[in-house]
């Protein structure tokens, strides 16, 4: 019963009709992110702490759903809102995030490190290291004990500063992708 | 020349809860609050052992259109703001001491490479380091 496509002008489909399906919306062009209210950014800023607090945690959509008092799907779509990535990504970020503070202040192995942080598989880990640093678990180690002298940023800032997206570091060999969900 | 930094400003989202926090939860001692209209205050705090230093507990409308206070209040209330670092001389006593006061630590006391520091929340949603500084190396 759908309509011939394209005899009839496009209407943009009502936004609160839309039913928690997975009705794929034709994303031509960005839609502009609408930022939440206030007082759903205090919930979701809830979930966020949780994340990085308890970031060791094996954390899923539905812990952290609970922590803000919002349902799976309200949660997801609204933390992407607010946050510029899913939750997911901002929680393997953080995980990363601590990894390398370990890996430039501890001697330990690389899967202890990936285990220390929350990552359930070395696997995962690397990849989503790499994507975020730039460099292997393995490389950012010995660079950063080859240079020796450590950042001489405080660590909340560290993490305060790093952002959603990919490799911080200017000149790392590649990408310039847009911001594809690395799938939380 | 400038001689130091007598107040700094810290945008909350509610002057009642903030006031109660900073004086009851953080030990700060209240120094100004009068009505400015429009249900504004000029409210102000000084840290436990600084009383030369007044935080000013602004509203986010004071100064700003109100888009602008609205955009601002996001901001806060998304826990993007961290205005700065409160110094402590045990990380770890404290952050015990603010903890059972009901504060919000998004990280317990660590040790970094310039001392320990833990990482707390305002009511608002701004971030401070709490830090305690290792001893300086003797120069």
């Amino acid at each position: 019963m759908s309509d011939a496509a394209g005899t009839t002008p496009r209407t943009r489909p009502g936004r609160a009709a839309v039913p928690p399906g997975r009705a794929a919306v034709p994303a031509q062009r960005v839609p502009a992110r609408r930022v939440p209210s206030v007082p759903v950014l205090v919930r979701l800023r809830l979930a966020r702490d949780l994340m990085d607090r308890c970031y060791a945690e094996p954390l899923d959509l539905d812990t952290l759903a609970r922590e803000a008092g919002f349902s799976r799907y309200h949660f997801a779509h609204a933390f992407r809102a607010a946050y510029g990535e899913p939750a997911g990504a901002y929680l393997s970020r953080r995980r990363v995030e601590r990894a390398q503070d370990l890996l430039r202040s501890a001697d330990i192995t690389v899967t202890e490190v990936c285990q220390l942080v929350g990552f359930s598989s070395l696997g995962s880990f690397s990849s989503r290291f790499r994507e975020v640093v730039g460099l292997s678990p393995t490389e950012y180690r010995r660079r950063h004990w080859a240079e020796q002298a450590p950042l001489p940023v405080p660590g909340c800032f560290v993490l305060a500063w790093s952002r959603p997206g990919s490799a911080i570091r200017p000149g790392s060999a590649t990408q310039e992708k847009p911001g594809g969900p690395p799938a939380g | 020349m400038i001689k130091r930094i007598s107040h700094v400003t810290v945008y909350v989202l509610d002057q009642d809860s903030a006031k109660a926090f900073y004086t009851e939860k953080l030990g700060f001692t209240l120094t100004g609050d009068a009505d400015m209209g429009d249900g504004i205050r000029w409210l102000t705090a000084t840290p436990p052992g600084q009383p030369d230093v007044e935080f000013i507990l602004a509203d986010c409308r004071m100064g700003h259109d109100a888009e602008t206070a609205e955009q601002l209040r996001a901001l806060v209330a998304k826990g993007a703001l961290g205005p700065g670092v409160l110094a402590t001389e045990d990380c770890q006593k404290t952050y015990e001491e603010l903890s059972g006061r009901g504060v919000t630590f998004v990280q317990p006391p660590t040790e970094r490479f310039y001392g320990i520091e833990a990482l707390l929340r305002d009511d608002s949603g701004n971030w401070f380091s709490l830090s305690q500084r290792s001893a300086a190396p003797s120069a």
